[in-house]
């Protein structure tokens, strides 16, 4: 009994005088964030609260090089697992509709009306549409996106696979890359799946302006 | 006068919004930034606002101790954030200028943390740091992590600038984080470079040209928050000093070119 006590003792003095400068740092870290931030309207603060694909890339030191592999893996295959597929089974809507999205970064901002129709924000990122010249390159281009990848008929059983990654990479872009830069449209609420079918259509309608 | 002047054209010429007139615009841009950066009416403002008694204790802001002594303003930009002992805090301009309101003249800084940008105080103290930071104009920053707090802020600030979160996962990182990225037609500095850390910290507090409003490093970090779809960051609290701190400590040695003018 009394060893036992000493025992005890002994470890709780460990831990009081014994923690890292990292377990210090990341004490003195989650105060900070805690008392940094306000919830102002549509922006709550349980967006903070962040999930395993967030803070696995929070750290680049344990997200990047040969030994991140198998976290990795594992955050994919999560993110995988999440993917909502069409609900009626139509992976194409109207590319028109779908550009209107891509230009639109709109949304889920604290000076965005709740409720209001969110847009992609894809062209802040990714050359699409060769009209449009004020395009980000934080992505790569998706100019000719499905003419590159030989889609001339998306409901054609050749093209089945290119259509369900494009779907799926839109929908959870980490299923793919734990890491990547690219927002979970489907995954996280930004987009409904009305209208990732037409940002799907702009990307793979032969008739898109992206594959002339 | 004359700036202000072409300030209200540009942005009549903006509003007309024809983009075929994108390089006249520029060119017009270009002849501003030439004539002077509306920045200096900051500039002047600010300097009357430290030397007027005001407050419930009718005192300047004279006595304020930006670092390098009381009442010292030269060069004082050029070594912000720093700890200061009195506090015992890590601060940047606009949180010591928040102590200093409360220290010197007795106004209450939570409420003015509380202020919107543009109104107020908070507008005064957007005008006292293009002042203040123009008397750093030219000078090399000098930011390098030597009191364990200030270690303790650039590992913090740091942290904070990969931290995802949101319906985006975004982080400064994201976007900051190599080189050679745009957002449109944005370049966006890669802040993890002392180029990059210099682009941005060196350039601001600026007068931001498409708004026609001048911007502290404070209001900058909120809209970059905003647009990541975070909660709102406090105005002047320890996470907003750690991101500058690291910005700051990434481009010591670099030139500041403080008040800026941006797009």
């Amino acid at each position: 009994m009394k060893k036992t006590a000493l025992i005890l003792a002994v470890v709780v003095a460990g831990c009081a005088t014994g923690s890292s400068p990292q377990a210090d740092l990341t004490a003195g870290f989650d105060a900070m964030i805690k008392s940094g931030f306000e919830a102002n309207k549509i922006a709550t603060l349980d967006r903070l609260k962040q999930d395993d694909t967030q803070a696995l890339c929070s750290d680049p030191a344990a997200a990047t090089g040969a030994a991140a592999a198998p976290r990795r893996a594992l955050i994919e295959k999560a993110n995988l697992a999440s993917i909502k597929w069409p609900s009626d089974g139509k992976y194409l809507g109207d590319w028109k509709e779908g550009e209107k999205i891509a230009q639109s970064g709109r949304g889920l901002t604290w000076t965005d009306a709740a409720g209001q129709p969110n847009g992609g924000n894809c062209y802040n990122c990714h050359m699409i549409d060769k009209k449009e010249i004020s395009f980000g390159t934080i992505g790569p281009s998706l100019y000719n996106y499905g003419k590159l990848r030989s889609v001339g008929d998306p409901d054609a059983a050749a093209s089945t696979e290119m259509v369900k990654y494009t779907w799926g990479k839109i929908w959870n872009a980490k299923a793919y890359n734990a890491c990547s830069n690219m927002p979970r449209a489907g995954h996280m609420g930004i987009l409904t799946e009305q209208q990732i079918q037409h940002v799907m259509a702009l990307l793979l309608d032969p008739k898109s302006p992206v594959n002339q | 006068m004359k700036s202000l002047l072409i300030v209200a054209s540009l942005c009549a010429a903006t509003a007309a919004g024809a983009q075929g007139s994108t390089s006249v615009e520029i060119e017009k841009y270009r002849q501003m930034i030439a004539e002077g950066n509306p920045a200096e009416l900051y500039e002047a403002q600010g300097e009357e606002i430290w030397k007027k008694a005001d407050g419930p204790k009718k005192a300047s802001l004279e006595q304020c101790d930006l670092g390098l002594g009381a009442g010292v303003v030269k060069g004082a930009y050029a070594q912000l954030p720093r700890h200061f002992k009195d506090t015992d805090r890590v601060q940047d301009l606009e949180s010591r200028l928040l102590t200093c309101l409360e220290t010197q003249q007795g106004f209450n800084a939570q409420e003015v943390v509380k202020t919107p940008f543009g109104k107020g105080k908070k507008a005064d103290i957007v005008a006292l740091t293009a002042w203040v930071s123009g008397l750093s104009k030219g000078m090399k920053v000098n930011v390098v992590p030597t009191h364990a707090r200030e270690k303790e802020a650039f590992a913090l600030g740091r942290k904070a600038f990969y931290f995802q979160a949101g319906t985006h996962d975004f982080a400064c990182a994201s976007c900051h984080g190599e080189d050679g990225r745009r957002i449109r037609l944005q370049d966006l500095p890669n802040i993890t470079t002392k180029e990059g850390a210099a682009q941005g910290w060196t350039t601001w507090p600026a007068y931001r040209v498409s708004n026609g409003q001048m911007w502290s490093m404070q209001h900058r970090l909120n809209d970059c928050f905003r647009q990541q779809r975070f909660p709102e960051p406090v105005y002047g609290s320890d996470l907003t000093v750690a991101l500058s701190y690291f910005m700051a400590a990434t481009s010591s040695g670099a030139v500041m070119a403080t008040p800026g003018i941006k797009r």
